[in-house]
């Protein structure tokens, strides 16, 4: 995607921001002219980084420097720039010279605005050092994070470093150390965010692997914890960068990353879009912006959504669709664990997270990756106040030696130790079926669901009709009748509703209705769990 | 109330009591068979409801396990499943259908349209068991079903008839003699065929053995019947068809034509009434002749005489086709009648109601065909999909949509794409012509390729306008395909105008917070935006400057005023563009700024950015597209008939690789390389969605 506009472009842009540091500078009308001198330097140098050269050089590998990806990510004249004048202190292997110091040395921090809400923001610059990590590095970005946390408000980094600053040594690792501390004590009190927009490499991954969500930019973006080389001397396999950490590794293969995007631009702007989701802070309720979507809107889709046969699977995110604000569903690790489905959306305007079965993919059942694909994004929705919205069809646990071996039960632990932990609002609704002990996972009103719906079309029963029948009537004759009478007293929503297991049998075209109005009544919900000093999940 | 309704209705309509009603239902409703259209049927039958009710019928609706949700099991007043999905075991089912009429007590039975609408056996059937069937009786049914016997009765009446051989061809080589005999151009056609199934045009000795396999095969596989035949083809003729109508008195009625000229391969798509070729004594002389054949095989109910004509006003007659057709709506706009009320007054055995005298033509109407089909394959290649949204035009006066679906409703490979019938009436045609494009603009599907765009082309092109068409008008005007609409400048500056202003208004929205925030939102105030569109690999840099609702555009020196409510959640767009009202649809819109717009009936996709992200772009990587001459994918969702060819195979360009089917039509798909083939992905039998991989080569 080229747009034929000049080439002086950049140089052009590079000046025009540099004159209007010096010019907020002026006004400080320093009398020292040779301080002042000087301070005109130090912010020209840093605003080049590491030189035209590298610049280009970074250009080149279809990447956008630091401070490009800033103006892109915030909005215009938004930025408001620490640290401009730190460098780093190593003085060992000729570090010491001073074409070997850089303004600002291999990161960009600050704060600044996205759609007018601040952020906290770092950028890591691959045109010094490649990007790698000094002390000094490590100091600026500890702290934009201490004083997020103390504000109130996201964090977002855009990761582009080739790892630690190898000439400062420990100074790097205790560099990384710092940051994770950080990223750790920030869990759960404001949201961050990891775009990997370059190499991380080594230690440097476990920041992207702390913070809530981690986004790639596919073909240019690389996590993991040795490089291909390594890899090849310490096992002898043969594999590329890409394979071993890029996007479509990580985003379907390990689920480590939990979205990527074509490249530089577009995943900015789509961070930009996706950051109007999140609430600054743990203090903060999830936001409503406003909406044209009518909130009583019927969806008549809905009513032959669910097909006659059980066994004949449809599109979860049809529901989704139908039922959210304006079709807007951002979903959150589309082409991993593709049998549960989950994402951010809107209802009314606030925010909402979806977690539903995906009925078209491994019949929706839950296994390991789905349970713990679900379990993180349920803990992220409880710890930042936004109401959850759960669709249920789950025909229970996956069996067999792969998953009982890989610890199924620990896992599938997980979501359900998520779903019964989180105190915001909790809608359910079955739209198919709620067998078994996925039935008591996915959201139920045993585990302080708020609202439970069940579609006309809903089953809760312990397992399907045939199971059932062949534990039943072991060894006995008619099975056939036994299943026709499992059916009609089981496949169907009223021994859940009798017993008040659903608050009500819903028309499907009505969904969005009802859940805008509840979320109204649920957004006043006060819930706390009893003392601790941390839960213990089944990590 | 409905009884007291329905018989003011048909007292001032007929001043006699149709008495159905007295019985627990009346009507039996069947919708029927895929080989033709089960949607389209399905708005046959909920036409035919919709009169019943205003008669005071009742109606029951019969259907398979599938469709109980269907939309024509609703609007019935009962309904009976008549067995599973597959048609053979149910509306196919004969035994079944005698089943439910007999546990319902119905009296009669309209057949929708299709396979046993014009099945002998069935009409047979339900005659022995005093059922009426609402449509004419088995002897014109049979000899009007079977292309070369009615030929035979038509030639009888003096009906014009095109030369031809008028018998069976038992094979490829007869078929060759026989053309030579005629002369070329020939039309190889299946006898019991129509809708243009087994049909094929041949121009020389080759082509008819060809014509005359594929023929006879879709022929077998379509109709159960390969007998073929050959008549002399005319060349860039007219398809203009007269309604009769025809009681059991032996009286008849011509109720005007329907010209239904723009067709591709040999399918209607967009039709007229009346025609705008036809004088006074040649619709006349039609006329006259169509009656003429209707008494001579003592038709009874409402029929179509199929007719070509040429450019010197010649007609010749082509078919009849006994059942009531997919474009009478038309007609029923134009002259005020209820076809579906008067074919169950001539079925129970009523006069006709009106002299020939008495029928007008009041208006002009016009039908488009509203496919679930990519027109940019070959005038429409089968789509399929879940109908996401979907919203018909009614709110618009004079518009009519017969349609047998609704939001959410899924069309598959299995089933014929129709939609809808789309009908708008006017005074003058220029005034149905103008309602059609409103119609198409405000008409809402999502979730499936469909043909509106094409649609929308052809009602505005200069040679439809003037009246200047025939069969041949898609391929003619579109000789390299259909391409979608093409933007004169102005119309490009009012949709990139568009595109940006929607930008600003959802970038502004954006910023919209509500409710009591601990930390203050400082939203980027600013009146003024640089943007940079790329629209068809074009980029234009724009100014954009708002004021409330409104916008002034700068796009190369020219201002646009663009103002409307920036619905963001809605699926239509009304705007006014430098005064001028138009109605777009928003069909994407993204994060990284690509917007999709349907405009003037075609969609366009454009990029909108600030100057600052468009002018990094350049740094971007380009990604490489795939080969696409080395991969051959089906072009649309179908069954695959025959692999021609296995790994190894050295194909030449234009080889025929494999066979795809769908809705019963086989398309042969070729290399579009000299090549060796790599490796073969499927096999007979097979199944595939549209993009799937078929075959690759070296």
């Amino acid at each position: 995607y080229r747009w034929p506009l000049d080439e002086a472009g950049d140089g052009q842009r590079l000046e025009h921001l540099a004159s209007k540091v010096l010019q907020n500078a002026r006004c400080y009308s320093v009398s020292h002219l040779s301080v002042q001198e000087r301070i005109e330097k130090k912010r020209k140098a840093a605003l080049t980084g590491g030189g035209q050269l590298r610049i280009a050089a970074q250009h080149k590998r279809g990447k956008l420097t630091a401070r490009e990806r800033l103006e892109l990510l915030l909005d215009p004249d938004s930025f408001v720039e620490y640290d401009m004048f730190v460098e780093h202190r190593c003085s060992d292997f000729g570090m010491e010279a001073d074409h070997n110091k850089y303004p600002g040395d291999s990161v960009v921090t600050g704060q600044g605005r996205i759609n007018g809400r601040l952020v906290y923001v770092f950028s890591q610059d691959f045109t010094v050092f490649g990007g790698s990590l000094s002390g000094a590095h490590a100091q600026k970005v500890c702290k934009i994070m201490d004083q997020a946390m103390m504000v109130g408000a996201p964090v977002i980094g855009l990761n582009d470093s080739g790892g630690a600053r190898i000439q400062e040594g420990v100074e790097s690792l205790a560099g990384y150390a710092d940051i994770f501390l950080r990223n750790v004590m920030a869990s759960g009190v404001v949201p961050q965010i990891s775009l990997i927009m370059g190499p991380c490499a080594g230690g440097a991954v476990y920041s992207p692997a702390l913070t809530d969500f981690t986004f790639m930019v596919k073909d240019t973006s690389y996590l993991f914890i040795t490089g291909p080389d390594v890899v090849k001397s310490v096992t002898n396999e043969d594999v590329t960068q890409e394979e071993l950490g890029g996007a479509k590794t990580h985003t379907t293969v390990s689920g480590v990353a939990h979205r990527a995007f074509e490249n530089d631009i577009d995943a900015l702007l789509n961070l930009r879009d996706f950051f109007n989701f999140l609430p600054l802070s743990n203090k903060d309720p999830a936001p409503v912006t406003e909406c044209h979507d009518p909130r009583d809107r019927l969806v008549p889709g809905l009513d032959t959504i669910v097909p006659l046969e059980s066994t004949k699977a449809y599109d979860m995110l049809d529901i989704v669709h139908g039922i959210v604000d304006e079709r807007e569903f951002f979903e959150i690790m589309p082409n991993y664990a593709k049998n549960i489905v989950v994402g951010f959306a809107r209802m009314n305007g606030r925010t909402v997270g979806i977690v539903g079965n995906q009925p078209k993919v491994a019949s929706g059942c839950l296994d390991i990756n789905s349970s713990v694909k679900g379990a993180r994004f349920v803990r992220f929705c409880d710890a930042f106040n936004i109401p959850i919205i759960t669709f249920v069809d789950v025909p229970g646990f996956l069996p067999g030696t792969a998953q009982e071996y890989g610890g199924i039960i620990r896992h599938g632990a997980k979501l359900l130790y998520a779903f019964a932990e989180a105190t915001v609002p909790k809608i359910t609704v079955i739209t198919r079926k709620a067998y078994g002990g996925a039935y008591d996972v996915m959201s139920s009103k045993h585990l302080r669901g708020d609202v439970n719906y069940a579609w006309p079309s809903a089953e809760v029963a312990v397992m399907g009709a045939k199971g059932a029948v062949q534990i039943i009537f072991r060894g006995k004759e008619n099975q056939a009748e036994a299943e026709a009478e499992y059916v009609e007293k089981f496949a169907n929503p009223f021994p859940a509703a009798v017993r008040g297991f659903v608050d009500d049998i819903i028309q499907p075209s009505t969904t969005r209705k009802r859940i805008c109005r509840d979320l109204e009544v649920l957004a006043s919900k006060k819930q706390t769990n009893p003392w601790k000093k941390h839960a213990n999940i089944p990590l | 109330s409905q009884s007291v309704r329905s018989f003011l209705l048909i007292q001032t309509v007929s001043h006699k009591h149709v008495c159905f009603s007295k019985q627990r239902c009346g009507v039996i409703i069947c919708r029927y068979s895929t080989v033709y259209d089960p949607n389209e049927k399905v708005s046959l039958i909920i036409r035919v409801i919709k009169t019943c009710k205003k008669m005071g019928i009742k109606t029951v609706a019969v259907h398979s396990d599938v469709d109980s949700s269907a939309v024509h099991v609703k609007v019935a007043d009962e309904a009976v499943c008549v067995g599973p999905a597959p048609t053979s075991k149910s509306y196919l089912n004969m035994d079944a259908i005698m089943n439910a009429i007999k546990q319902t007590g119905a009296q009669a039975v309209h057949p929708g349209y299709g396979f046993l609408s014009e099945n002998k056996e069935f009409a047979k059937r339900l005659a022995a068991e005093g059922v009426t069937f609402i449509g004419p009786d088995t002897h014109a049914i049979q000899a009007m079903g079977d292309k070369i016997e009615s030929k035979l009765i038509a030639k009888a009446a003096k009906v014009n008839t095109i030369p031809g051989f008028d018998g069976v061809v038992k094979d490829a080589e007869e078929a060759v003699k026989i053309a030579g005999e005629i002369g070329y151009p020939v039309m190889i056609k299946a006898s019991a065929g129509g809708g243009g199934k087994g049909m094929r045009i041949a121009w020389n000795d080759e082509e008819t053995r060809e014509g005359f396999r594929f023929s006879s095969q879709e022929a077998l596989s379509s109709f159960g019947d390969d007998r073929l035949l050959i008549e002399k083809f005319i060349d860039n003729p007219r398809h203009i068809e007269i309604q009769v109508l025809a009681d059991k008195h032996g009286d008849a009625l011509w109720l005007n034509e329907r010209e239904c000229s723009i067709q591709r391969r040999n399918q209607k798509v967009v039709e007229e009434a009346p025609s705008t070729f036809l004088d006074p004594d040649t619709r006349r002389a039609m006329g006259e002749q169509a009656v003429s054949l209707a008494n001579a095989v003592k038709y009874s109910s409402a029929g179509t005489v199929e007719f070509l004509v040429d450019s010197k006003k010649n007609f010749y007659f082509l078919e009849m086709n006994t059942r009531l057709q997919v474009e009478h709506p038309i007609t029923e706009c134009i002259t005020g009648l209820d076809l579906v009320q008067q074919m169950i007054r001539i079925a129970k055995g009523y006069k006709l109601q009106h002299k020939q005298s008495d029928i007008p033509i009041n208006g002009w109407a016009v039908e488009s065909r509203v496919y679930a089909e990519d027109p940019y394959k070959s005038f429409g290649l089968p789509s399929i999909g879940r109908l996401s949204q979907y919203q018909e035009p009614l709110d618009l006066p004079n518009v009519r949509v017969d349609s047998g679906i609704q939001e959410g409703s899924d069309i598959s490979i299995y089933y014929d794409p129709m939609i809808s019938k789309l009908v708008t009436y006017g005074k003058t045609r220029e005034e149905a012509l103008k309602k059609m494009e409103d119609a198409l603009d405000n008409y809402v599907i999502r979730g499936v390729t469909h043909n509106i765009p094409l649609l929308r082309e052809i009602i505005v092109h200069p040679r439809f306008v003037s009246g200047d068409i025939s069969t041949k008008f898609l391929p003619e005007v579109y000789p390299d395909g259909f391409k979608g609409h093409m933007l004169t400048a102005g119309e490009r500056r009012e949709l990139l105008a568009t595109a940006a202003a929607l930008y600003v208004a959802a970038q502004l929205r954006s910023q919209k917070f509500l409710g009591d925030l601990r930390v203050s939102v400082v939203p980027a105030e600013s009146r003024q935006w640089e943007l940079c569109v790329e629209l068809d690999k074009g980029v234009h840099m724009l100014g954009v400057s708002r004021s409330g609702n409104n916008y002034t555009v700068e796009i190369d020196g020219e201002k646009v005023e663009v103002s409307g409510e920036w619905n963001l959640a809605s699926a239509l767009l009304p705007i006014t563009i430098n005064g001028k009202h138009r109605t777009l649809q928003c069909l994407l819109r993204t994060a990284a700024g690509e917007i999709s717009l349907q405009y003037l009936g075609t969609s366009f996709k454009l990029r909108v950015l600030s100057n600052l992200a468009a002018s990094l772009s350049k740094h971007m990587p380009e990604k490489v597209p795939e080969d696409t001459s080395s991969i051959l994918r089906s072009p649309m969702p179908g069954s695959v008939v025959a692999v021609s060819v296995k790994p190894g195979d050295n194909v030449a360009e234009g080889q025929e690789i494999c066979v795809i089917e769908a809705m019963k039509m086989q398309n042969s798909m070729t290399a579009a390389k000299t090549a060796k083939v790599k490796s073969v992905h499927c096999k007979a039998g097979d199944t595939v969605g549209e993009g799937d991989l078929l075959v690759e080569l070296e």
